[in-house]
């Protein structure tokens, strides 16, 4: 598994792995905001939160279909079927991986982004807890989408359909954490409930993507 | 099929008297509400339409499940041909309740934990459908979409319990349960029932419908691959 987890990763940072992709759509998104709705400072301020939580979301869709689909097209998918580990396991090492390159860079890029959009002082710790706290589910839903439309020939716009409605809840308590911990109310309540989003879908997410899987193999 | 045939003219001719029934009952022979006016009778459309928008996806939770156990293929072509169904259900839904919400809320869209997960609900319906309608192999679809309504129907019954899970909705809480003392009066709550009987009737006979559809369609593939091969 940890030989899985290095190949993906080595893949993935290596030329033509699109690792920068993400976060130059997640810095792209956060500039072009302000230019959007005008450079009022309080404005910003509170909107803020929203935007980054949006825009993380948006940048870690957009590298999704790679999760499955190059090992898909070449045939490597059909050998980690066979393989002595679970195809659930490497549904969730695959998963990991893609966390490993999206959503921590992203989680760390983070405060630079929120000075950009002028987010209040008290934002910054529960921007960068919600965002480590949440984006790995961000990757699990994704690898579940990833795994249903890998086999279509078009399935990217499709992708996005089937899996931005499941990331709402965790966009609505990633932002309302942020938005609570701006203004000093309990923001701890919404990143509990942000890691019980997370919980789940790590332990019930790689089965449902596993089967969708192997029917995609059939 | 022969069971259907015989069932379905029954079906259909007493979810159009319930309808009618319930319908002209609601809309012309029940007093204003004293506080909401003649605005109340959207209910007559919308709890019923809300109601099946729900059960619909259940039912397609519970055939996608015998489809993955027992491989029987009418229950994954009962589960295709009930989507959109379910989707009409929830667009009347959103849509009268948007008519309401307009003079009783003063607003047609609010952030209210039920009408987003209602949202998204229909959201995963266009998802199931658009599913469906990407992957040609038929049974393929079928594990697929299956899999995706086993997903899914957590939203379904997030969108049912929301206004117990958030106290702060706009939607009241249950008021037509039958051991409550707080209920919607009698003369809203008769003619309710019928319509909401009307809607399950209604339901029941457009999913048999599309399934005969669906199955036909299947027995029509399958001949003229047996005509190709000979």
């Amino acid at each position: 598994m940890t030989a899985l987890l290095l190949r993906d990763l080595r893949l993935a940072t290596r030329a033509g792995g699109g690792f920068g992709l993400g976060l130059a759509f997640f810095l792209l998104v956060a500039v072009l905001v302000p230019l959007g709705v005008g450079p009022e400072p309080a404005l910003l301020a509170r909107i803020a939160p929203g935007i980054l939580w949006v825009g993380a979301l948006l940048a870690c869709l957009l590298s999704l279909d790679r999760i499955f689909a190059l090992d898909f097209e070449d045939g490597s998918m059909d050998l980690l079927a066979i393989a002595p580990i679970p195809l659930e396991g490497v549904v969730a090492v695959k998963a990991l991986a893609h966390w490993l390159v999206t959503g921590l860079p992203l989680t760390l890029l983070s405060p630079v982004l929120g000075v950009l959009l002028n987010l209040p002082g008290p934002g910054y710790v529960w921007l960068v807890l919600s965002l480590a706290l949440g984006t790995p589910a961000l990757s699990l839903i994704g690898a579940f989408g990833a795994a249903l439309t890998v086999g279509l020939k078009r399935g990217g716009l499709l992708l996005s359909l089937l899996v931005l409605p499941l990331y709402v809840p965790t966009l609505i308590y990633g932002a309302e954490a942020v938005r609570r911990g701006v203004d000093g109310q309990g923001a701890p309540t919404a990143l509990l409930l942000l890691a019980g989003i997370t919980a789940g879908a790590a332990a019930l997410l790689p089965f449902a993507a596993a089967a969708a899987i192997r029917v995609n193999l059939r | 099929m022969q069971t259907s045939a015989r069932l379905l003219p029954w079906l259909a001719g007493l979810s159009v008297l319930c309808l009618t029934a319930g319908g002209i009952w609601g809309f012309f022979f029940t007093p204003d509400d004293f506080r909401q006016g003649s605005t109340v009778k959207i209910i007559y459309l919308h709890v019923p339409a809300a109601m099946m928008a729900i059960n619909g996806w259940i039912m397609m939770l519970v055939t996608s499940l015998i489809w993955l156990i027992r491989r029987h293929h009418v229950s994954a072509l009962a589960a295709k041909a009930a989507g959109p169904v379910g989707l009409t259900m929830t667009v009347i839904a959103l849509v009268t309740g948007a008519l309401w919400g307009q003079p009783m809320w003063g607003t047609w869209w609010a952030w209210d934990p039920r009408l987003t997960s209602f949202l998204i609900l229909t959201l995963f319906y266009l998802g199931y459908i658009a599913l469906w309608s990407a992957v040609e192999d038929p049974d393929t679809a079928a594990d697929l979409t299956s899999v995706l309504c086993i997903v899914g129907s957590v939203f379904a019954v997030l969108s049912r319990y929301a206004v117990n899970f958030w106290n702060q909705g706009l939607h009241q809480g249950a008021s037509l349960s039958l051991d409550k003392e707080e209920n919607v009066a009698d003369v809203f709550y008769l003619p309710l029932l019928v319509c909401i009987a009307g809607f399950v009737l209604l339901f029941v006979t457009l999913v048999l419908l599309r399934t005969r559809t669906e199955i036909r369609a299947r027995r029509l593939q399958s001949l003229l691959a047996r005509e190709r091969m000979a």
